[in-house]
């Protein structure tokens, strides 16, 4: 099977910035992926490539199998951007853009999928507002409505909640899951690990315009060894269990421990010290553990030695 | 074709929804040239025999108004959509480099003219010129409108602010219009700055038009249609190139 997303040895540079520095990168039909990184690591000049909205001084971008520069009508036929920045057009209404939007793709007859589409996203009683009269978070629903209005089978998002909601953030996801298990594929860039850790089953991760770590987010996730401990007391933690010691406030304790398996001597070693456990949570890492991780392993790599 | 027709309409709307800027106002500004410069003129000046000042002046102030209308068209509508960013839902669609100019030029023409027929609508009520060759005038407008508009489009590209666009507005597009025999005959000038006109496009865009009116001109109207022809293939040419090259647009 093709796939979704294809960049082979892209390369973007501007002036001395490396944006995007001979990325590799395969999605495939049907994935939920997420981009990661902080920022300035190339995340949306990678997207811009994707999309046609900038153009790679070297290597190779294509969607489900067409090149985005030689066969840029078809690579965009199937691909949906929602840019990163609030944009719209002041002087039309919700309908007339969503129609508008429809038109550029070729569409014509296209109204009960764009009032589907702004079911879903709440939009309904908003379209016939201008743009104008709309607030952030509506212009952003928009924008994916835009994004999808031509029913595109991959959907890039970039930052698709910054500074949105809770409401809205849990409508578009439902939305979007629902987009994804009917077969789309699904490109996310966010700041918000635990959005990236609930929604995608592979991850990049990003810096400095390099992939600095791509696996499933389960792997991911998995490569962070142990977990740590929060502990309330009936009195001091015994002096060989100091070292562990990450956090300490009277006697409230977080502890690091290498893996599950230390889990059992530490607790034993709290009896025999006739120490009480009086509450106890156990932390998983997460991916934003994974994420501080990969980014000072490819600091430290970076370093000039 | 249809991602042609619904960047054509989605222009021509976006004119009609700020009709009083697109349309009244410049019909407005023309007709405030007419009534001054045909009251202080009237009098003293007659261009062509038994046409009186008012009756000359009109053709080219509705060409410079079609001219000016057809540039800021573009050239605005593109400068706008790229400071507020909506220029991006037409670069991420399938449109390609062609169907995109002949919009935003299209567009431009059918403002230009919807304007410069106001405003020879209202100069009627001062005085009536001859409508000598109807088919010259349209001739013209059009191929004076697309030239014009397609500078609008590398104006509104090149352009990174108001300001610079504003530039071109001031420094280019102005002087060459004044310049150009809007208000008098070249013949009227002084050898050195007649020699001047006759490398200005305007004035045979102007002259050519102007034609259409009276039967009468400066120059043969061929060789004003050879060179309005020329100007707006060399110019369509090079607009193609950088929407081509995504030059500004797609970085």
């Amino acid at each position: 099977m093709l796939p979704a997303v294809d960049v082979r040895k892209v390369r973007k540079h501007y002036g001395n910035l490396r944006a995007v520095d001979d990325v590799d990168l395969r999605i495939e039909q049907g994935e939920f992926f997420g981009l990661l990184g902080p920022n300035g690591a190339g995340k949306t000049t990678l997207i811009n490539l994707l999309a046609g909205l900038a153009l790679p001084d070297g290597g190779q971008v294509s969607v489900m199998g067409y090149d985005v520069v030689r066969q840029y009508r078809n690579s965009r036929m199937l691909l949906g951007v929602v840019p990163q920045e609030l944009v719209f057009d002041p002087f039309f209404t919700v309908r007339e853009t969503l129609r508008l939007q429809s038109g550029y793709f070729g569409l014509r007859r296209n109204d009960a999928w764009i009032d589907e589409v702004m079911h879903h996203l709440d939009l309904s009683d908003k379209a016939d507002f201008n743009m104008r009269r709309l607030s952030g978070g509506m212009k952003r629903r928009v924008l994916v409505a835009q994004a999808l209005a031509h029913k595109p089978p991959v959907i890039v998002l970039d930052e698709p909640t910054a500074g949105v909601d809770v409401e809205l953030r849990r409508s578009l996801w439902r939305f979007i899951r629902q987009l994804n298990r009917d077969g789309h594929t699904v490109l996310l860039t966010t700041h918000y690990l635990e959005e990236a850790e609930a929604l995608c089953g592979r991850i990049a991760m990003l810096k400095q315009g390099k992939v600095v770590a791509l696996d499933s987010t389960q792997n991911l996730v998995g490569s962070v060894p142990g977990c740590r401990v929060r502990l309330r007391l009936s009195g001091g933690l015994p002096a060989a269990l100091l070292p562990r010691v990450v956090e300490r406030a009277d006697n409230d304790y977080l502890l690091a421990l290498p893996s599950y398996q230390a889990l059992e001597p530490l607790l034993a070693e709290l009896r025999e010290a006739g120490v009480a456990v009086l509450e106890m949570s156990v932390q998983q890492p997460d991916l934003e553990d994974v994420f501080l991780r990969v980014m000072k392993v490819a600091h430290e790599a970076a370093r000039p030695c | 074709m249809l991602s042609f027709y619904t960047l054509l309409c989605k222009e021509v709307l976006r004119v009609q929804k700020v009709a009083f800027q697109t349309l009244l106002s410049p019909i407005l500004t023309a007709l405030l040239y007419l009534l001054i410069f045909s009251h202080v003129l009237e009098q003293h000046v007659e261009v062509y025999p038994g046409v009186r000042y008012t009756a000359f002046l009109i053709p080219g102030l509705v060409m410079m108004t079609v001219l000016q209308n057809a540039f800021a068209n573009s050239s605005s509508s593109l400068i706008q959509s790229k400071i507020t960013g909506g220029i991006v839902f037409v670069l991420l669609a399938p449109v390609t480099y062609w169907e995109f100019f002949l919009a935003y030029v299209t567009a431009s023409v059918v403002r230009g003219l919807a304007v410069g027929a106001g405003v020879y609508l209202a100069a009627l009520w001062f005085a009536q010129p001859p409508l000598q060759f109807p088919l010259w005038i349209l001739l013209f407008a059009v191929l004076g409108s697309a030239l014009l508009a397609s500078l609008g489009v590398v104006a509104g590209i090149w352009s990174e602010k108001f300001d610079q666009l504003a530039g071109f507005q001031n420094f280019i597009i102005m002087p060459l219009t004044f310049l150009s025999g809007v208000f008098y005959s070249i013949h009227s000038l002084p050898a050195f700055w007649q020699e001047l006109s006759r490398f200005n496009p305007f004035f045979y865009m102007i002259d050519g038009f102007r034609y259409g009116f009276f039967g009468a001109s400066d120059v043969s109207p061929w060789l004003s249609l050879a060179v309005v022809s020329g100007c707006l293939l060399g110019m369509a040419g090079f607009t193609l190139a950088l929407l081509k090259s995504g030059y500004k647009l797609r970085l």
